[in-house]
C-alpha cells in the first residue's frame, strides 16, 4: 500500500476541477488552489470517453496501477539513456538488414505510388547515386517491378530527416545507447540548398552525397574513433542552456560537437588537404547536429518499446502523406492518419500553397521531449517557428507537460527555472486532454527538388492517438480475459 | 565526519544552477558542507583542496556530475545521499510566479504547478466525475466530489480505491465539508472548535454546524460523505472512515453523524463502529425506523435541532460568543398572523432548497398525521405527481427534476419565486415555509430575491381577501458573507417569521395550520 498523507491536520492545497466558484471561495479564504481549465475528455466524444474510463479501470490492479507503473518504467529508461556517437560508417555496413537494392524512407510504411513528389524524387536520386539504374525511367520500372525494396527507417533502427532516404552507401552516424547497448543510425546532414532530404536529385545533389561519403565520412569516422566516441547527453544538455531546442535550432550543439571533434579531425590521417573544406562544411551548417539529435532520439526511445501495458509513445514519424505513431504496449504497429500542414513562416516568394504535408522521422526528437516540447528553451526560434512570443513558447512547453509521464532532469530548461523537458508522451493523456504533441519542423516544397520553403510548427493528428487508445483498450481486455 | 562523493555519468548542469543547488544541499539536515560540480580536472583539484574529493569523485570525468557532501557522523548516510539525489532530480521546478501565468488543463498540469496539493475538489458533470476522481486518487490526492449523477457502482469502486490508498473520497453528491477550518463547496463560516461531523447530508451538516455556532460551539472537522454513503451498496464506507479518523483526532471531543435513514446493513456497521469509539457520539439518522441500539455514550436524536442541543449539552461551556444571531419571534406576532389566516387556509407549502431540511419537516408533519404530498420518497406520503387535493406539500426544489439546466435553488431563487406566486392564488394555502441557506457558494443576497416575491404574493392574496403566513428558516452564521442580520431584518420587515432552526420553522407552520399556538409555546419563550 502506498502511504499517502493524511488529510486532517495538513494545510489544504486544493486542485479545483469544475466550478470556478469554488476556487474563488478558497482563494478568498487564503487557501492555495489551482483552478484547472477543465474540458470534457476527448472533446466530449462519448465512445472515447468510455474507452478512457475502461482503460482507467484496467489500470487499477489491486494496489498497483499497471499502466502507470509500465509508463514509469518507460520514462525511467528515457532518463537513463546514455547516447554516444561511436562511429560513422556506410549504412550498408552499419545497419543490419539493410541489403543491397534496399532503400529506407521516412515515416510509417508506404508504397511507391502513394509517396509524395519529394520522396519519390529523393528515391530516384538515391538509386542514381547507388548506380542501380542508369536512368530515372529505368529506376521507376525497377520500383514498379519490386526490384528495389522500400521500407521505413524505423524498421532497422534508423531515422532520416524529411524524405529520410537511407541507401547502403550513404554514411550514417552510429549512436549507441550505452546504458542499454542498442544502436541507432541517421544519415549525415547535407547542409542547405539543393538537398536530397527535400527531394532534390540533380547532379549537384549526387555530387554532394559522394563528397559526404568519400570526403567527410572517413575523416569523421577516424575522429570519432580517436576521441573514443563522443558522449552526447552532455552536449544536448548544455546546448539546451544555450538556446537550442534540437529540432529547429542546433547551432549550439553543432558548435559544441565541432569543438569536441576539431582536434581529432585535424589529426585524422585520411584528411589530406581537406581540413579547410571539412571545417567549413561543419561551420556553415547550423543544423549539422540535427541528424545526430535524431539518432539520439531513436537510441533513447528504442529501449522503451514493447513494455507490456505501457501507453508511452515510442516513435512519431511522417512519410509526407501520413503521420504515424508507435506505442510501447502495441510494439511495431503503426497508428496512422493523414499528415497535417505545418503553420509557419515562409521564405521570400513562397506561401502555404507551396508546402508539402509534414514529413520526416525528425519527430523522434519531440518523442523524446525536445523540439516543440522544449520550445521554451529556445527564445531565438520562437518567431521562426511561428509560435509568436516567447511567452507562447513557454506555454507550449508547459502544455506538453500535460501529456507526458514526467520531466527529464538531465535535460533542464533554464527558461523554465531549470525544469526538465517534458518527456514520455502518454496516449491516454493526449486523448483525454485533446492536446496533441507540438512539433517544430521545416517545411518542404511539395514539388520535388525545390527544397525547404519555410519552417513552422505542426501538430500530430489526434486520430493516431485515438486509434492507439482503442487498440490498447482491446489489448488490455484480451490480456484480462486470457 | 565523513565525505561522500556521488558521480552521475554524463550529467551536464549549468554551473550557476549547480551553485544554487549546492547552497540548497547545505541547508539539509545532516549535511555539513556540499558542492555539486562538473568533474573537470580543475574542479576535482578544487574539491581535493577543500577536502571534499573521494575515490568515487576522482574517477569522474569532465562530463560527469560530482555531488560531494560532508556528513555529520551520526546521520544515516544512505538516507541523506538518497535525499540529495532526490533533490537534484526534482530541482527544476518552475517558480509559482512564472507558472501562474498559465492555467493548467488537467489534474497533472495542476500538480506540476502546485506539486504538494493534497485535495481535489471535483464538480464536473456527473458522467465525467468518476474519471477525474480516479485520476486524482491515483495521484495520491484526497477527493471531494461535488458532482451528482455518478453511478453507485462507480461510487463503490471509488471509495474502495480510496480506502486502499488511505485517502478520503468525499461524495459524490457531497455538497459541503469543512476541513482543517477551510470551507469546501457550500459551507457556513462557523468557528473552529471541538465537534467533528460526518454527514451524508449537506444541508443537515450546515444546519447542525450553524445551530452549534449559535450556541458558541465550533467545528473541528465536518466531512460530507455523499448522500448514498449509507446505502447498503456503499455500506457507509466513508462514514466509517470518518468515525475512525475523528476518534483519533485530538481536536475532536464529540462526534456527530447525520444522515437520512441508512440501509439496514450499513446501520449495523455504523453501530459496530460506534461501540469502539472512545468519544461521546450524537447520531441523527432522520427517520430511522429501527429501534435505536443502546450503546454507551452514543445518543440517537430524531431531529437536527435536538442533535445540536445534545452536542451542546455534552460539551458544556461554550467556547465562542453566544449572543443570539436572530431574535426569537414574538408570540404576539405569531398570534396576529394566526388570526389573519382564513378558516380554509390550512395548508402548508414547504418550498425547500435543502433536501434534508425538507425531509426533517416531512417527518415532523407525518408524526402529527398531516396529509402530505412530496417529491421526497417516503412511505404513506403522496407523490406530488399524483396532484392529490387537500394535502400539505413539501417540495425539495434541489431535486434533479427542478435543476435540469438551471442552477441549484440555493443559488438561483427563480423557481421558488414563481412557486410562491402560484401558491398565493390557492385559497386553501395559508402557510409558506421557506429555507434560506447562507454561506459560501450560496446566493449573495437571498432577501433581495424573496422580499419582492413575498410582497407580490401578499398583494395577490389580499386581492382575494386573504392573508398569508411566511416562515423563513435561515441557516447561517453571523460570519457568513451574506450578513445574516441584514437578511433577517429585510425578511422580517416584509412580514416573514424568521427562525434559525428548521424544526422551529416547521413547528410554527404546523401550529398555524391547526390554529393552536400552544404547540410551540414550550421552546419559543
Amino acid at each position: 500500500m502506498r502511504q499517502n498523507k493524511p488529510l486532517l491536520g495538513e494545510d489544504l492545497k486544493v486542485v479545483n476541477v469544475g466550478l470556478s466558484l469554488f476556487a474563488d471561495t478558497l482563494r478568498s479564504s487564503g487557501t492555495p488552489v489551482t483552478d484547472v481549465d477543465w474540458r470534457p475528455p476527448a472533446e466530449s466524444d462519448q465512445r472515447l470517453t468510455k474507452t478512457l474510463r475502461s482503460i482507467q479501470k484496467r489500470n487499477a490492479s489491486g494496489h498497483l496501477n499497471i499502466i502507470d507503473e509500465a509508463n514509469r518504467t518507460a520514462h525511467q529508461r528515457m532518463l537513463d539513456a546514455q547516447p554516444a556517437l561511436v562511429d560513422v560508417a556506410p549504412a550498408g555496413e552499419a545497419i543490419a538488414g539493410l541489403e543491397d537494392r534496399t532503400l529506407l524512407h521516412a515515416g510509417p510504411p508506404i508504397e511507391w505510388p502513394d509517396m509524395c513528389g519529394p520522396m519519390q524524387a529523393a528515391i530516384l536520386g538515391a538509386i542514381r547515386y547507388e548506380g542501380w539504374t542508369h536512368t530515372d525511367t529505368g529506376a521507376v520500372t525497377a520500383l514498379e517491378n519490386g526490384e528495389i525494396t522500400l521500407q521505413p527507417n524505423h524498421n532497422l533502427g534508423a531515422v532520416g530527416p524529411m524524405t529520410g532516404i537511407t541507401s547502403p552507401s550513404m554514411p550514417v552516424f552510429v549512436v549507441e545507447n550505452r546504458a542499454f547497448g542498442n544502436r541507432a543510425y541517421c544519415t549525415i546532414n547535407e547542409g542547405i540548398g539543393k538537398v536530397m532530404r527535400f527531394g532534390a536529385n540533380d547532379d549537384t545533389v549526387i555530387q554532394r552525397l559522394e563528397w559526404l561519403q568519400n570526403g567527410l565520412a572517413p575523416v569523421l569516422r577516424e575522429a570519432v574513433q580517436s576521441a573514443g566516441g563522443v558522449e552526447l547527453r552532455p552536449i544536448v544538455a548544455r546546448a539546451l542552456t544555450m538556446g537550442d531546442e534540437m529540432h529547429q535550432r542546433n547551432v549550439a550543439a553543432t558548435s559544441l560537437l565541432l569543438r569536441t571533434l576539431a582536434p581529432h579531425i585535424a589529426n585524422a590521417s585520411s584528411i589530406g588537404n581537406n581540413v579547410s573544406d571539412i571545417l567549413k562544411f561543419l561551420a556553415d551548417n547550423d543544423q549539422f547536429f540535427l541528424n545526430l539529435a535524431m539518432a539520439i532520439g531513436k537510441a533513447t526511445m528504442d529501449p522503451t518499446r514493447d513494455i507490456p501495458n505501457s501507453t508511452v509513445v515510442t516513435a512519431m514519424s511522417r512519410n509526407g502523406t501520413e503521420f504515424g505513431i508507435r506505442v510501447s504496449a502495441t510494439g511495431d504497429r503503426w497508428f496512422t492518419a493523414p499528415s497535417l500542414m505545418p503553420q509557419g513562416l515562409y521564405f521570400p516568394g513562397f506561401t502555404a500553397d507551396d508546402a508539402n504535408p509534414d514529413m520526416g522521422d525528425s519527430t523522434i526528437i519531440e518523442t523524446m521531449g525536445l523540439g516543440g516540447f522544449a520550445m521554451g528553451a529556445a527564445p531565438a526560434v520562437v518567431g521562426f517557428v511561428g509560435a509568436g512570443t516567447f511567452q507562447d513558447a513557454l506555454a507550449y512547453t508547459r502544455e506538453m507537460g500535460e501529456i507526458t509521464v514526467g520531466r527529464n532532469p538531465n535535460l533542464a530548461l533554464p527558461t523554465l527555472d531549470f525544469q526538465g523537458a517534458p518527456c514520455g508522451i502518454d496516449v491516454r493523456k493526449v486523448v483525454e486532454s485533446s492536446i496533441t504533441p507540438v512539433i517544430n519542423t521545416g517545411i518542404a516544397h511539395r514539388e520535388p527538388g525545390v527544397g525547404q520553403v519555410g519552417a513552422g510548427i505542426v501538430r500530430a493528428p489526434m486520430a493516431c492517438f485515438t486509434q492507439a487508445l482503442e487498440a490498447i483498450d482491446q489489448l488490455l481486455s484480451e490480456t484480462a480475459n486470457a | 565526519m565523513t565525505t561522500r562523493n556521488l558521480a552521475l555519468k554524463n550529467s551536464y548542469r549549468d554551473s550557476v544552477e549547480l551553485m544554487r543547488l549546492s547552497q540548497e544541499l547545505e541547508q539539509m539536515s545532516g549535511v555539513q558542507g556540499a558542492t555539486i560540480i562538473m568533474g573537470t580536472d580543475n574542479n576535482k583539484a578544487m574539491l581535493e583542496t577543500a577536502g571534499l574529493l573521494t575515490e568515487d569523485g576522482k574517477a569522474a570525468e569532465a562530463n560527469d556530475l560530482i555531488i560531494a557532501v560532508r556528513l555529520s557522523p551520526a546521520d544515516d548516510e544512505a538516507a541523506i545521499m538518497n535525499r540529495v539525489q532526490e533533490s537534484l532530480d526534482s530541482s527544476g521546478r518552475e517558480s509559482e510566479t512564472n507558472a501562474s501565468s498559465n492555467q493548467p488543463r488537467t489534474i497533472d498540469g495542476a500538480l506540476a504547478a502546485l506539486p504538494d496539493s493534497n485535495l481535489a475538489l471535483i464538480s464536473v458533470p456527473g458522467q465525467y466525475a468518476a474519471y477525474e476522481a480516479t485520476k486524482a486518487l491515483d495521484r495520491g490526492l484526497h477527493v471531494l466530489v461535488f458532482s451528482d449523477n455518478v453511478s453507485i457502482e462507480d461510487e463503490v469502486e471509488l471509495k474502495n480505491h480510496a480506502l486502499n490508498q488511505g485517502l478520503f473520497m468525499l461524495g459524490p453528491d457531497c455538497g459541503t465539508a469543512i476541513i482543517n477550518g477551510v470551507p469546501l463547496g457550500f459551507a457556513n463560516a462557523v468557528p473552529r472548535g471541538r465537534v467533528g461531523i460526518v454527514a451524508a447530508s449537506g444541508t443537515g451538516l450546515q444546519q447542525v454546524s450553524c445551530l452549534l455556532a449559535a450556541q458558541g460551539h465550533g467545528i473541528s472537522q465536518a466531512l460530507g460523505v455523499g448522500s448514498r454513503d449509507l446505502s447498503d451498496q456503499v455500506g457507509g464506507a466513508m462514514m466509517l472512515e470518518g468515525i475512525r479518523v475523528l476518534n483519533d483526532d485530538p481536536n475532536t471531543d464529540v462526534i456527530v453523524l447525520i444522515s437520512k435513514p441508512p440501509g439496514p446493513m450499513a446501520q449495523q456497521q455504523i453501530a459496530f463502529a460506534l461501540r469502539v469509539v472512545s468519544k461521546p457520539s450524537v447520531v441523527c439518522f432522520l427517520g430511522m425506523d429501527a429501534q435505536a441500539p443502546n450503546i454507551p455514550n452514543v445518543y440517537f436524536e430524531m431531529t437536527l435541532h435536538e442533535a445540536a442541543n445534545r452536542v451542546a449539552g455534552l460539551l458544556g461551556d461554550p467556547t465562542h460568543d453566544t449572543s443570539p444571531v436572530l431574535p426569537s419571534p414574538e408570540m404576539t406576532l405569531l398570534q396576529e398572523i394566526s388570526d389573519g389566516l382564513g378558516r380554509d387556509q390550512r395548508y402548508i407549502r414547504g418550498l425547500y432548497s435543502g433536501g434534508t431540511l425538507a425531509y426533517e419537516s416531512m417527518l415532523f408533519l407525518r408524526d402529527l398525521n398531516f396529509d402530505i404530498s412530496s417529491n421526497l420518497d417516503f412511505p404513506l406520503v403522496n407523490s406530488i405527481d399524483d396532484d392529490a387535493e387537500r394535502t400539505h406539500k413539501l417540495i425539495d426544489m434541489g431535486d434533479d427534476r427542478f435543476t435540469q439546466g438551471v442552477p441549484h435553488p440555493m443559488i438561483d431563487y427563480r423557481q421558488r419565486r414563481e412557486r410562491i406566486l402560484k401558491e398565493a392564488t390557492n385559497p386553501e394555502v395559508g402557510i409558506i415555509l421557506l429555507d434560506v441557506i447562507l454561506g459560501y457558494g450560496s446566493h449573495a443576497d437571498p432577501a433581495s430575491e424573496l422580499v419582492p416575491a413575498i410582497n407580490e404574493a401578499r398583494l395577490l392574496a389580499s386581492g382575494a381577501g386573504r392573508q398569508l403566513a411566511f416562515i423563513v428558516v435561515i441557516c447561517g452564521t453571523s460570519d457568513d458573507p451574506q450578513n445574516i442580520q441584514k437578511q433577517a431584518a429585510e425578511l422580517t420587515a416584509a412580514g416573514a417569521v424568521v427562525v434559525p432552526s428548521n424544526l422551529q420553522g416547521v413547528s410554527i407552520a404546523a401550529a398555524l395550520s391547526v390554529g393552536d399556538l400552544e404547540m410551540i409555546r414550550g421552546w419559543s419563550q
